[in-house]
């Protein structure tokens, strides 16, 4: 089982998934706080579904409010790069570019990648958690080869 | 460490007040701090963290702290009160512009860095910060506190770093003395 959930982590840094920012998390975990990381990226899937819901509300509205657009997606980006959160990251940096030189189109369309690599990042995690609690404490604090 | 009582806060632990509003980066710079050993406050503002201090100009809220503070991380962009604004409003008060003031950043910005760095930032770290970061600033305050230590004992002849260095000496003694008598035995 253990060597599952490694398969499973080497395959979210190999794909792009995550990067090495999600590795100093783990080497922050400890016995004293096992699930440092499955905290932190619960942290973030709540706060990234409210500026998710926010940029949605914002972009409904139909006049792009370019300035409040960037803002939203500066903490979103912000967050995800502090998780390893790597495609999350891409898509924020491709919107914020958008959102200079004012490009609505590109904008729409970029937040669709956007939530899209949201939601499949969510769903690998929450996975990879579930399995790695199964699997016991050892394999999550080690870095992949 | 602890030169004689010449602080009024514990030498050996950093209490660190984390200025930050998003939530993911609290809790972070949270935990690289406390595994450095150091005692946290987080806030979420910068208007937070001056009420924390007593520094908002409301006469009541001086006693919000229960403990010194050796070292403020804030956040460069946060709505309202921006780290820049923070660190302006700390380095102005009397009371508070001598606790070293550290500004984090996603974006490495010349200009920003320098004019925070002229501002009187103690250092200025770019996000997402790392332990070696964290433990890098530690050093750098603790060794801040021992320099003002050393520089007001130099003027008051401590007994007890006179007798340091004593004991210093007799270990030097000691351990020529044993490899002597290993030679003659």
């Amino acid at each position: 089982m253990q060597r599952q959930v490694a398969l499973i982590k080497q395959s979210l840094f190999d794909q792009g998934y995550l990067d090495e920012q999600f590795v100093e998390l783990e080497e922050l975990q400890d016995d004293a706080n096992p699930n440092f990381v499955e905290e932190v990226a619960t942290l973030y899937f709540k706060d990234s579904a409210r500026l998710i819901s926010n940029i949605e509300q914002a972009l409904e509205r139909g006049s792009f409010d370019f300035n409040r657009l960037d803002n939203y997606m500066h903490q979103f980006k912000g967050s995800s790069t502090s998780i390893g959160a790597s495609k999350v990251k891409t898509e924020c940096t491709m919107f914020r570019e958008y959102c200079r030189v004012g490009n609505a189109e590109g904008c729409l369309r970029t937040f669709k990648q956007l939530k899209k690599e949201h939601a499949t990042l969510r769903k690998k995690l929450e996975q990879y958690f579930q399995l790695a609690r199964q699997a016991g404490p050892k394999e999550t604090a080690r870095r992949p080869k | 460490m602890a030169l004689g009582d010449l602080s009024s806060s514990s030498t050996s632990e950093l209490h660190v007040l984390a200025v930050d509003d998003s939530i993911v980066d609290r809790k972070v710079i949270e935990r690289l701090l406390r595994i450095s050993a150091c005692k946290v406050t987080t806030v979420e503002s910068g208007t937070r963290a001056l009420q924390y201090l007593g520094l908002d100009g409301d006469k009541g809220s001086s006693g919000l702290k229960d403990l010194k503070v050796n070292l403020i991380v804030t956040d460069y962009s946060m709505p309202g009160l921006t780290g820049y604004e923070l660190l302006k409003k700390i380095k102005e008060s009397s009371a508070f512009r001598e606790i070293p003031v550290v500004i984090m950043s996603s974006e490495n910005i010349q200009p920003r860095i320098e004019q925070c760095m002229t501002e009187g930032a103690e250092d200025f770290l770019l996000k997402p910060v790392k332990l070696a970061d964290v433990k890098r600033l530690k050093e750098l305050i603790m060794r801040g506190g021992e320099a003002e230590q050393e520089k007001t004992s130099n003027l008051i002849s401590s007994p007890k770093r006179i007798l340091q260095n004593n004991i210093f000496f007799f270990f030097i003694i000691f351990f020529i003395i044993t490899i002597i008598v290993i030679f003659i035995v």
